[in-house]
């Protein structure tokens, strides 16, 4: 009976052909619109938590200034962690779990090589940077303890930098100035690719005593302190112990803390929640669109009911009961919503797979996963069902001889 | 032979405002047998349309009551009053009423259809009705693609498939040229000799004169019963 309603409801939409594919035209459009916004919310999201996780893995990071939720700086920040902070978590007796410390003090600077100038940024570390970084050297060396305890002026750059100021020729040995103090490059960072927030390969490391000693009155300004545990396990200890060493160090308690210390995880979780609403928003503005295609699938299934009213009639008089009336309107209307939301995820895989090369270069794509598919489509049915009940409904009480009577 | 209809007192107004109320049947008492041909008559506006829309279970009647097969109507939801319609009643319309999107065949099917049917059967007894009104050969055609005459014959194809006691037929030939209703009232003919009830709403007497009885209607009462030469 089922299979005899559907093919009837094909037979009376391929009937009313441009109408029935312009309705779908509203279902499909919505449906396309959520996958895409919603697809590339997830892929953003994605992106964000994957340069989060190459940050280094069992990565801590310590910033300075209150903040209470989960990593992010809150309002007043100021400078409240200081070299001796860094000298402490270095110590094993203090925090345990802790293997590697690396302070980061920044400055912009104008870079100029024999040929070239650029502009990037250049951070102040220790030599354990590359350990919590997770990162390695592609050619020369990193410097060492020995060069920050003498300031020495070696720099190890990023490979982009490398390509921008040296243009192919190997970097290692050449001079490089920097804001006009005179740099050796000792080493090329091996390539990172890019992340969201800019190249992780165009990038100048000094030790951090250089850069104190040479680009401001002497005195560390610490931005962040990266530190790595020991292993994923004791990362939660490793966090406890930070911050217990830390709260006794600046004799704050908790409620006061001028720092705060996020783990990888946490950093992940606020960021993917943050990008959770804004996903959620443009995915709301793409589902009003969704919106307006149910109305239309109902304004249509309204029409269909006015215009088959002797139909209906008919169809009753030769024993249709209310309820097979019922069902042939619904099964109308959810073929309808069913189809748009077919065509709607193939226009948003299609619209993935034409929009995706085209944003290689924000190292984001639009990933458009099975059960958004599934729960599209099980939305543009519950669109169809929703928008034909009222019309099918009305023509099911029609009273027999009213809907044959009419002309 | 059995009782097939039975109306007592049936009246049915209309309300078309507060004001205005029409009394289409003002009192309608009436015994229909089973295998007889009967012809309803009377002047445009008299209530023959009305009273067939109620002998078809199509509308209710104000006043009065109406048992069809000893079973009263009004004791009936809409549910049981589709079985009925689909089980005991082939009505045929003046204006055919085929739908236009369909083959001739499926439009004979859609009574089985709600009969519930299976697709394999259904196919075979839509075929059959065809041949009995002597259309096989037009089973694919669509309403568009015949003359009236086999409209009508496909329409009483569709009235006959489910084997309903009663064939309701509403100025059958209304339509239809001299040849076509002589073509329909012979058809009719052989189908009240194969024992079906036939009850045929008309304004023409010489398809009235066909019937075994005439209820002759005037401004919504019975005012005469002749019957005709027996068939
Ligand atoms: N839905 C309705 N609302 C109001 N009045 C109606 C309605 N249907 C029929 N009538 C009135 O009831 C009366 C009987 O109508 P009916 O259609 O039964 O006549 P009829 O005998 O079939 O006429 P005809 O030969 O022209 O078909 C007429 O006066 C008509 O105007
Ligand atoms: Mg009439």
């Amino acid at each position: 009976m089922l299979g005899q309603t559907i093919r009837t409801a094909i037979e009376a939409l391929s009937a009313r052909r441009m109408r029935s594919i312009l309705t779908l035209l509203g279902i499909l459009i919505g449906i396309g619109a959520v996958m895409l916004t919603v697809g590339l919310g997830q892929g953003a999201s994605d992106a964000i938590a994957s340069q989060i996780n190459s940050l280094g893995s069992n990565l801590l990071i310590v910033t300075p200034g209150s903040s209470s939720s989960g990593g992010f700086r809150g309002a007043s920040s100021t400078a409240s962690l200081t070299e001796a902070d860094v000298e402490m978590l270095a110590d094993q007796a203090i925090v345990p779990d802790v293997v590697a410390v690396a302070p980061i003090a920044s400055t912009s600077g104008s870079l100029r090589s024999s040929t070239t100038t650029w502009t990037s940024q250049t951070t102040g570390t220790l030599p354990d940077w590359t350990k919590v970084r997770a990162r390695e050297v592609e050619s020369g060396r990193f410097f060492t303890q020995g060069e920050v305890d003498s300031k020495s002026s070696v720099a190890v750059i990023g490979s982009d930098t490398a390509t921008e100021l040296y243009a192919g020729a190997s970097p290692v040995g050449s001079t490089l100035i920097i804001n006009g103090q005179t740099f050796t490059v000792i080493g090329v960072l091996k390539s990172e690719g890019s992340s969201l927030s800019g190249s992780e390969d165009d990038i100048v490391i000094i030790p951090i005593t250089t850069l104190a000693d040479r680009f401001t009155d002497g005195t560390i300004t610490i931005d962040t302190i990266y530190l790595s545990a020991a292993d994923s396990d004791v990362l939660a200890s490793a966090q406890q112990e930070i911050n217990k060493a830390l709260l006794a160090a600046h004799r704050v308690d908790a409620d006061n803390a001028d720092f705060s210390v996020s783990t990888q995880a946490s950093l992940v979780e606020t960021a993917t929640s943050v990008m959770g609403i804004l996903t959620l928003v443009l995915g709301g503005i793409a589902a009003i669109s969704l919106l307006v295609g149910g109305i239309g699938v109902m304004n249509i299934m309204l029409v269909s009911v006015s215009e088959r009213v002797r139909e209906i009639g008919l169809r009753k008089a030769l024993g249709a009961t209310p309820s097979l009336i019922l069902q042939q309107f619904l099964v109308e209307a959810v073929i309808l919503g069913l189809t748009g939301g077919l065509l709607g995820v193939a226009l948003g895989f299609g619209g993935a797979a034409l929009i995706n090369p085209m944003l290689t270069e924000q190292s984001v794509s639009i990933s458009i996963s099975t059960s958004a598919t599934l729960l599209a489509l099980g939305v543009s049915m519950a669109i169809g069902l929703v928008a034909g009940v009222y019309p099918a409904s009305r023509a099911a009480r029609m009273a027999p001889i009213d809907a044959l009577r009419s002309e | 032979m059995g009782e097939l209809l039975r109306l007592r007192g049936v009246k049915k107004t209309y309300a078309s405002s507060e004001q205005v109320q029409v009394q289409a049947l003002r009192g309608i008492d009436l015994r229909v047998l089973e295998g007889e041909y009967l012809a309803i008559m009377g002047p445009s506006g008299s209530g023959k349309s009305t009273l067939m829309h109620i002998i078809g279970c199509l509308d209710v009647s104000t006043a009065g009551t109406y048992e069809i097969d000893g079973v009263n109507t009004a004791e009936m939801n809409e549910k049981a009053l589709a079985k009925i319609r689909n089980q005991k009643i082939g009505f045929v319309f003046q204006q055919f009423n085929l739908l236009p999107t369909l083959s001739a065949l499926r439009n004979v099917e859609v009574p089985l259809l709600y009969a519930g049917v299976p697709a394999s059967q259904r196919k075979e007894r839509a075929r059959q009705a065809l041949e009995r009104v002597g259309l096989a050969d037009r089973a694919e055609h669509r309403p568009g693609q015949l003359s009236g005459g086999q409209q009508q014959r496909v329409a009483v194809a569709r009235a006959l498939v489910t084997n309903p006691s009663l064939i309701l037929a509403d100025e059958p030939t209304g339509a239809l040229d001299s040849v076509s209703t002589a073509d329909l009232l012979d058809l009719f003919d052989e189908l009240h000799e194969a024992g079906r009830t036939l009850v045929v709403i008309t304004h023409e007497a010489d398809v009235a004169a066909r019937a075994q009885r005439t209820v002759h209607l005037y401004d919504g009462l019975i005012r005469s019963v002749t019957t005709g030469v027996a068939a």
